[in-house]
């Protein structure tokens, strides 16, 4: 029989009504508490487990005690295993990396949590892509992709991952904004890293439509299609995402998943650089920036990648701006634009405009970048 | 399996025959004809009938056929037969993007006739005047149609016609010394995926336009596509998902002004025959698939036609040899200067080239005209009546008229039931309809291509949109009933995790065997 782990972040999401733009910490949530906000990932979490129950009921579910999803389960007249508590009076950043823990060590099929991008980062800082995991949308702060679109979404894609309808499962990205820096209106998103998900990206391919290729073999493509296109007497400065990891494999270097690295004919110039770095690295030689939307909203700049700052960009120039993206991410733009956001509005403005973008070996697109 | 009173609705059961391959069928020994020893006249003459084939193209081994007598055969591809659900059997208009109209049966018979069966292209040519005659007159309609000023009928496929028009694109740039520089083919993201893949096959890199928000090509895009690189632009019109693009002149313009070729990808033509040409929108090449806009049988994958016509300019090019007419005497044309040479063996797909030809003399200029017209009228009362079914929708344009098609989209219908595009597909399949899933790449979420034609009634229209309320409603209230469909067909829900993973695919025996033979051997156990 499949276990299915739970975990709930009772707290998440209750800055949102009240304004606040997020629950993170301690002193925000009694702010909010004040301010009249009501628990509301308990009910999000029974509105996931009643959308999986609706076509999948043989699974063990392993979770915390009381509101960390004890009560949800019952709710939903679930008889769940549970393995552990939280703190009490409140529960802490710390549970939900404990039960993440324990729920890994115990081998669950599938990690459903309950919160937002604080409680995915929490998960991610736990156990990675160790386990697949899926996020029932439940915080203020929704950026990162490893979220249901809703609830009832997630129960459907945890009842077609643990009965085995879907099979595949990809890695897809932890962002997080500084909620203290959004309060006072400046959107500074990181890329935390990056947990395992079920795939559920349907393979509906008639014959018509030639060969199905999952992302992972376009990303190669992609790899081998900017390869071939790299001169030994440039710079090359690679972003972050996994659309780019397989280029870096190609190379035989370590990538940092989450951070900027530079190469030179084969060679790793610098590892994990910030931007002061990169401007020393670059400051006489000719480079090209090796770049890929990050997050849902198709940003290739301006979100998990600051070290790419306006002053980097001046120095690179745009006609050396390489942007790599697998069709699927540009068709889920449904037709708006990738977006760039340097905080800088004339830098901004500069780097408007048309890019091919890298779609695979020989392939590409031409597709318009806007701030 | 309830069924709404006063509804349409049929219920339908497949045939299951569960039918082994036929290679599974082999016993050794078996025969189904047993073929007569050679009359010592003919082995005088040939002797043992291999001998005087080269070593080099002998067999070391006769090839590994099954062995199968005659009476098994017959009932195996009769099982197999009635395990299909082919166009002559359902309200096909599921196929999208494939045209699938009727396929008069008289012109079976005339293409089946001995007067055209029993020619050979071997022949010589004084004998198959009647031959050539239908094959030159045809030129000159498909000249007339599109506005081209010669036609080769040699492609069998539109994918085939796509790879011809990159070869001669290819030739063209060649002879003005800028086939090495000019290696990017243009296309967009709506056009028939061939577009791209076919001209990737000549060695083109590609560079697709994506829609704009309201669902078309970006001419700003193309604008900055294109370069000293350009080979060409390769498009369908109307696109994919049925929407015409109205900056197609534009299009040809920008890219012409850049150098580069203009072709077209006609498969999209049955709603514009006698509207809209080729030629007003200045392209250079062009195609149409005679296995669809000309009412021969699409076939299962073969045979089809995909008649190629250039400006007088490429006409040059055309592969060889074309006909021509000499005074009253039709004759193989070798002449063509420029020619790419030839890409099929002989002169065309005659069959099916002479069963279009039969079905545009039959309808004359007036009816492909109003062919045309009711294709559009059927399409359009289906884009109203779809759209108020709850749950689809049509994305782009605001609900205005399409052409020929229509993409819609079972996103909401997904979004409030957790029922998919390929949930409603097979459930359709339960009251025998058709509804396909070729709607690579999935730019429209939960996509569902609907394309009526102008061959069926409004009856027959109704009866779908019936099939398509009674699963949304089923959807709402039972979904189980529509995912765990379909209930009544020869095969269930079907694994395409591995479909591409070479490690696993198998497109013959022999390849299944290597793959998968243990495990296969295991399932039959």
């Amino acid at each position: 029989m499949k276990t299915l782990g739970l975990i709930v972040n009772p707290v998440a999401g209750m800055g949102g009504a009240v304004a606040l733009k997020g629950t993170d910490g301690l002193e925000i949530l009694e702010r909010a508490e004040q301010l009249g906000a009501t628990p509301k990932a308990h009910a999000r979490a029974g509105q996931a487990l009643a959308g999986l129950l609706t076509s999948y009921d043989s699974f063990e579910l392993l979770t915390f005690s009381g509101d960390m999803g004890e009560s949800s389960a019952i709710a939903c007249e679930v008889e769940p295993q549970v393995i552990g508590s939280g703190s009490t009076p409140r529960t802490t950043p710390e549970d939900t990396v404990e039960a993440a823990r324990q729920m890994a060590e115990r081998g669950v099929d599938l990690l459903l949590f309950a919160g937002g991008d604080g409680t995915a980062r929490d998960i991610c800082g736990a156990i990675g892509t160790f386990v697949t995991t899926l996020g029932i949308p439940a915080g203020v702060k929704i950026h990162s992709a490893v979220f249901a679109s809703s609830p009832a979404a997630a129960g459907r894609v945890a009842a077609s991952f643990l009965s085995g309808a879907i099979a595949r499962v990809k890695e897809a990205e932890v962002m997080d904004i500084d909620e203290e820096e959004y309060r006072r209106q400046v959107l500074s998103a990181r890329l935390f890293g990056y947990l395992k998900i079920p795939d559920a990206r349907r393979l509906l391919q008639g014959p018509k439509a030639g060969s199905a290729v999952h992302d992972r073999a376009i990303q190669a493509a992609i790899a081998q299609g900017i390869f071939e296109r790299m001169t030994d007497d440039r710079l090359y400065i690679v972003g972050p995402g996994t659309t780019l990891q397989p280029l870096m494999d190609l190379l035989g270097l370590d990538n940092s998943l989450l951070g900027v690295d530079i190469v030179r004919a084969g060679e790793q110039i610098a590892k994990d650089v910030s931007e002061r770095e990169i401007l020393e690295k670059i400051a006489d030689t000719a480079c090209t920036l090796v770049l890929t939307p990050v997050g849902g909203q198709g940003f290739v700049v301006g979100r998990g990648n600051q070290q790419i700052s306006p002053a980097v960009i001046r120095k690179v120039g745009k006609q050396n701006i390489i942007i790599a993206a697998t069709p699927e991410k540009l068709t889920t733009l449904r037709g708006r634009p990738l977006l760039i956001d340097t905080g800088d509005v004339e830098t901004d403005a500069c780097l408007c405009g048309y890019y091919r973008v890298v779609t695979g070996y020989r392939d590409s697109a031409v597709y318009r970048v806007s701030d | 399996m309830e069924i709404r009173k006063g509804s349409r609705l049929r219920n339908f059961h497949q045939a299951k025959w569960d039918e082994e391959v036929i290679f599974e069928l082999n016993t050794p020994g078996e025969r189904g004809i047993h073929i007569p020893e050679v009359e010592k006249e003919i082995s005088d003459v040939v002797g043992d009938g291999l001998s005087k084939i080269p070593v080099a193209m002998r067999r070391a081994a006769p090839p590994g056929l099954p062995e199968v007598g005659q009476m098994r055969v017959l009932k195996h591809f009769l099982r197999l037969s009635q395990q299909n659900l082919g166009a002559d059997l359902n309200i096909d208009i599921g196929q999208g993007t494939c045209t699938i109209k009727y396929n008069p049966k008289i012109n079976e018979k005339i293409a089946a006739s001995q007067k055209a069966r029993a020619i050979h292209p071997h022949q010589d040519v004084s004998t198959v005047q009647g031959a050539l005659r239908v094959m030159h007159e045809m030129d000159l309609y498909l000249r007339e149609i599109s506005g081209m000023d010669r036609f080769s009928l040699q492609p069998s496929s539109g994918s085939h016609a796509i790879l011809t028009m990159a070869s001669i694109m290819h030739k063209y740039h060649e002879s003005r010394g800028q086939a090495e520089t000019r290696d990017e083919l243009i296309t967009t993201m709506f056009s028939h995926p061939s577009d791209a893949a076919a001209a990737a096959v000549k060695g083109y890199k590609i560079i697709t336009i994506y829609p704009d928000e309201q669902g078309f090509p970006d001419l700003e895009a193309l604008k900055a596509a294109v370069s000293e690189r350009t080979a060409g632009l390769f498009i369908t019109n109307p696109e994919d998902i049925g929407i015409f693009n109205p900056k197609i002149a534009e299009f040809t313009r920008v890219v012409h002004e850049a150098g580069g070729i203009c072709g077209y990808d006609q498969a999209n033509a049955n709603g514009i025959l006698g509207i809209t040409r080729a030629r007003e929108a200045d392209f250079d090449l062009c195609f149409f698939n005679l296995h669809k806009t000309f009412a021969a049988p699409h076939g299962c994958g073969g045979p089809g036609g995909g008649a190629l016509g250039a400006t007088q300019e490429l006409a040059d090019y055309l592969p060889v040899p074309l006909v021509g007419l000499d005074g009253d005497r039709y004759f193989l044309d070798y002449d063509v200067p420029h020619t790419i040479g030839k890409v099929r063996s002989f002169w065309g797909p005659f069959p099916v080239i002479l069963k279009s030809y039969a079905w545009i003399l039959s309808m004359g200029a007036e009816g492909l005209k109003e062919a045309a017209h009711v294709a559009v009228l059927n399409n359009n009362y289906l884009l109203k009546k779809i759209r108020e079914i709850d749950g689809a929708t049509s994305p782009y344009t605001g609900g205005k008229h399409r052409i020929e098609q229509v993409r819609y989209s079972w996103e909401k219908l997904y979004e409030e039931t957790g029922v998919d595009t390929h949930d409603v597909t097979l459930r359709l399949a339960d009251f025998g309809f058709h509804l396909w899933q070729s709607h690579h790449p999935f730019v429209v979420p939960q996509p569902f291509t609907i394309e009526p034609t102008e061959s069926y009634s409004k009856e027959e229209l109704d009866e779908y949109l019936d099939g398509l309320r009674h699963v949304v409603r089923e959807a709402r209230t039972e979904p189980e009933t529509v995912k765990r469909a379909p209930h009544n067909s020869v095969v269930h829900r079907i694994d395409d995790s591995t479909l591409d993973d070479p490690g696993k695919w198998a497109v013959t025996w022999r390849a299944f065997l290597k793959k998968h033979g243990e495990a296969a051997a295991k399932i039959r156990d």
